[in-house]
């Protein structure tokens, strides 16, 4: 080991503070492991903060008919059946309980007037499900998984970004970091690490994410040999804000639609009768997203190229209570009161579909001791998510991959790290402040974000893909000379530089795998192969590592269940 | 509109700094923080600022514009004198990392004194819409630590390891009025967060983006808690219990 940096060991490593590492960290201690959570941010500022409708669970507390079946049959049907269906089993049946445990620590959700948990109504989802808190579900819930992990014991490193997986012959062993405040570095040594990181939604021009969004957990679980997979799935949510152009891509939540508001285009027509007559607006998200799309590329749009969602028809006090950070966002960022007037939406980039590969039972991934959970980690959603089926995921999927990474721990005879690998993390870090000249990362920032927009955005062909994947490889090359300025104190500049290694390896992922496919299905849509493909219906695209070279292989979808065969064929 | 705005803002470290000037475009709709990112992007790559959901929901983005604490998210172009430079500050009551980026960890430090949730055993979980009402608001805090920065007894007079600070009054807020708590906190008020020095300026009021009314509804409570149960401890069983059948 080194003794130049500064160490810490501890039995299972969790990279990642959102809903998925912090549940995570609960069950790993609650088996008794010694537990460290990472974050590149502050605690309690991750993604699941800002997360606003709710979380799907079939509690049945509004449409006594609803239960785990018909919540598995949804989450299917809504991923267009690519799921891991066994995945999708277990967070349908265990949703409701890791519901009842979040409110058992304290969580407040709103309330039926019998006093059960409320739930609402969300695109895809067959029964009103979506338990909540007005808009801001995430806030109370990632409150409540902080103060019981902190109050358990759990050693949380805020500000610390981790660089790099560390191993010991085959397996995993820690992680490089750095301190965002110092810019020092230190290492973590464990048997098990659990990526908890989120997605990657920075890598285009128009999302909801945040700079934290930068596919950190999956690129270096890809370099670390992890496989990847489903890459091709990237959820453009429908609804984004796309005036004024500060606030382009900032969430308006599907809760606007789930409590009755109505889609036009700037005819006054409710299109989403042409695209989905049944469901309208509450079809599912890649319906939706896609048909604002083509509204406004076929002129309909509105003034600043969007729909309008409309829930003025509604009482202002009701849209006021259950809506309330909507009614303060838009009068506070956009001048426009909800209660009075439409607000004009359009697709932002949102969710990951894809991610690392985990088995369904123990989220491992294909590393031994590498366990993934959250929008890091794939399967569960398939080709397209249902809303609300993130916050669920994350805990269920949360406290199984603390359960199993602690198991693991146990089960591991010590780990090493070799100096060696150390000081070649290191050296990689600290490469960019050395270079005479250099693009800034801004640039190459900019730069990828348009070109995923533009290429590998809603709708794709092959040209495009072929562009975009030529772009990524130009842009890969310059992004390894980028220079930076300043400091190693709190440097935003150097920490995109690393940064942008992630979403460059992620973006290419994302690509190979989407010209590969060649159909549509759920958020993937190919002009040049509109339909269905029924070999495509039964293979996932794989993503993995090969020398220096990212090698893309399929692999078969196992039969489902007899007995859940059952359930989706109803 | 004019088409460039100027931007002094404080770059520098904890051993010192100075504001530094900036030429921004100004767009529609702008906000602070994007005028912050465009310095990034093309004039100074290393500013350190914190930011993450640019919508008001994080709590991540405080500093002091024009003297005045704000979300840098939500502070509109349009709403400030773009003929006079605009002044960007870090929060003055906690110390400079870097540019905008504060120490804030003291805050974490005091949350960790606080007892969490506890309910009494077999409960049941059912509860009123009108008594989860009653706390919403104090759980809407998005800790962005606006009010702390504000704080006479934080900013002016350090108070850092007697006093609490407003953000953890409405914390404490928060869990007491839970329809379903049983856990006391009063002595942790008075003794551990010393709500007694806060002589109810109101000033950490004005500032809560989430317009949670701290004084009003958080800390009188609360003093009045105090008072009540140092006086009469069997008032506070009766509360409690009192909470758990309106409960049920
Ligand atoms: C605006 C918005 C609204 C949403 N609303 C809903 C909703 O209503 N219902 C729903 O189900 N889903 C919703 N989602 C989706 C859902 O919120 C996210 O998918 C989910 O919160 C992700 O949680 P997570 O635990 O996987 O990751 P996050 O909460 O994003 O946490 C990721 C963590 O990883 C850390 N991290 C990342 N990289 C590194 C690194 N290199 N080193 C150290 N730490 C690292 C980050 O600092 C962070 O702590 C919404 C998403 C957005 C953006
Ligand atoms: S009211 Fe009390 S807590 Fe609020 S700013 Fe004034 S002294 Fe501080
Ligand atoms: S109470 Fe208001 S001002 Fe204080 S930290 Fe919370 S949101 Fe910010
Ligand atoms: S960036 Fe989240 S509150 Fe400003």
């Amino acid at each position: 080991m080194n003794e130049k940096f500064e160490t810490h060991e501890h039995d299972v490593l969790i990279i990642g503070a959102g809903g998925a590492g912090l549940r995570a960290a609960i069950e790993a201690l609650g088996h008794g492991a010694s537990v460290a959570v990472v974050c590149k941010s502050l605690l309690g500022k991750a993604h699941t903060v800002m997360a606003e409708g709710g979380i799907a669970a079939a509690m049945a507390n509004v449409d006594a008919a609803d239960d785990w079946r018909t919540h598995f049959r949804d989450t299917m049907r809504g991923g267009k059946f690519l799921n891991n269906w066994r995945m999708a089993q277990i967070h349908a049946q265990e949703a409701p309980d890791r519901v009842r445990e979040l409110e058992q620590w304290g969580a407040l959700f709103d309330r039926t007037s019998s006093g059960d948990i409320l739930q609402r109504a969300f695109g895809g989802h067959t029964y009103k499900r979506l338990c909540h808190v007005g808009d801001r579900t995430g806030l109370e819930m990632i409150r409540t998984l902080q103060d019981r992990g902190v109050h358990l014991g759990i050693d949380v490193y805020m500000e610390c970004a981790v660089t790099r997986l560390l191993k010991d012959g085959d397996r995993i062993a820690g992680a490089f970091a750095y301190w965002r405040e110092t810019g020092r570095f230190v290492v973590f040594k464990a048997k098990s690490v659990v990526m908890a990181t989120g997605g990657i939604g920075k890598a285009w021009r128009i999302t909801s994410n945040s700079w934290e969004y930068t596919g950190d957990g999956m690129a270096l679980a890809y370099e670390a040999g992890a496989e990847l997979i489903d890459m091709e799935f990237v959820q453009f949510h429908p609804t984004g804000m796309v005036w004024p152009p500060g606030v382009q891509g900032i969430l308006v939540t599907e809760a606007v639609r789930g409590e009755g508001g109505i889609l036009r285009n700037k005819e006054g027509e409710r299109f989403m009768e042409r695209y989905d007559s049944e469901k309208m607006e509450l079809s599912t998200r890649d319906v939706v997203a896609r048909a604002i799309y083509t509204e406004v590329r076929e002129g309909r749009g509105t003034e600043h190229g969007g729909a309008y969602l409309d829930i003025s028809h509604k009482p202002a006090e009701y849209v006021k209570r259950k809506l309330p950070s909507m009614y303060h966002q838009f009068r506070e960022l956009a001048d426009v009161d909800i209660t009075q007037g439409p607000m004009e939406v359009g697709p932002t980039c949102h969710y990951m579909m894809g991610g690392i590969r985990v088995d369904a039972e123990t989220a491992q991934a294909t590393v031994s001791g590498l366990f993934a959970a959250g929008e890091a980690a794939a399967g569960l959603h398939g080709a397209n998510r249902l809303g609300g089926n993130s916050l669920s995921d994350l805990l269920v999927f949360g406290k199984r991959a603390g359960a199993a990474a602690a198991e693991h721990a146990k089960r591991s005879t010590p780990v090493n790290i070799e100096a060696a690998d150390v000081e070649k993390a290191a050296r990689e870090m600290l490469e960019p402040f050395e270079r005479a000249a250099g693009d800034s990362p801004y640039q190459i920032h900019r730069e990828l974000e348009e070109l995923m927009q533009n290429y590998v955005g809603i709708f794709r062909n092959e040209e495009d893909l072929q562009k975009g994947l030529a772009a990524l490889d130009q842009l890969q090359q310059r992004a390894a000379g980028v220079k930076v300025e300043g400091s190693r104190l709190f440097n935003p500049g150097w920490h995109l530089a690393r940064d942008l290694k992630s979403m460059l390896t992620v973006a290419e992922a994302v690509a190979l795998s989407a010209r590969e496919r060649k159909e549509s299905r759920g958020a993937h849509s190919r002009i040049d192969y509109p339909k269905y493909d029924e070999t495509w219906a039964k293979q996932n695209n794989v993503i993995v590592r090969d020398g220096d070279r990212m090698r893309l292989k399929q692999t078969p979808i196992d039969e489902m269940a007899p007995d859940l065969r059952k359930i989706v064929d109803v | 509109m004019s088409a460039n705005a100027t931007f002094n803002i404080f770059r520098g470290d904890r051993l010192g700094g100075e504001l530094k000037e900036y030429e921004v475009p100004v767009a529609p709709g702008m906000v602070v923080l994007d005028a912050l990112h465009y310095i990034q992007g093309h004039a100074a790559p290393d500013l350190a600022v914190r930011w993450n959901c640019k919508a008001g929901k994080c709590g991540s983005c405080s500093a002091e514009v024009n003297g005045k604490p704000r979300l840098t998210c939500k502070t509109r172009l349009d709403d400030l004198p773009l003929a006079e430079a605009v002044t960007v500050q870090p929060m003055k009551s906690f110390p400079v990392i870097k540019d905008l980026v504060t120490d804030v960890s003291w805050n974490y430090r005091v949350n960790r004194k606080i007892p969490p949730f506890h309910a009494p055993e077999s409960v049941e979980w059912k509860m009123d819409q009108r008594d989860v009402d009653r706390v919403q608001e104090f759980r809407k805090c998005i800790e962005c630590f606006l009010c702390q920065n504000v704080c006479h007894v934080l900013r002016d007079h350090s108070k850092q390891e007697q006093f609490g600070g407003p953000r953890f009054f409405v914390r404490v807020a928060g869990l007491e009025m839970h329809p379903l708590d049983d856990v006391s906190r009063t002595h942790l008020l008075k003794d551990e967060l010393g709500i007694g020095y806060c002589n109810i300026t109101k000033c950490c009021t004005e500032v809560c983006p989430e317009d949670i009314h701290i004084t009003d509804n958080a800390i009188i409570p609360l003093k009045e808690r105090v008072i009540d149960d140092y006086y009469d401890p069997v008032r506070w069983f009766l509360r409690k219990l009192k909470g758990k059948n309106n409960g049920a």
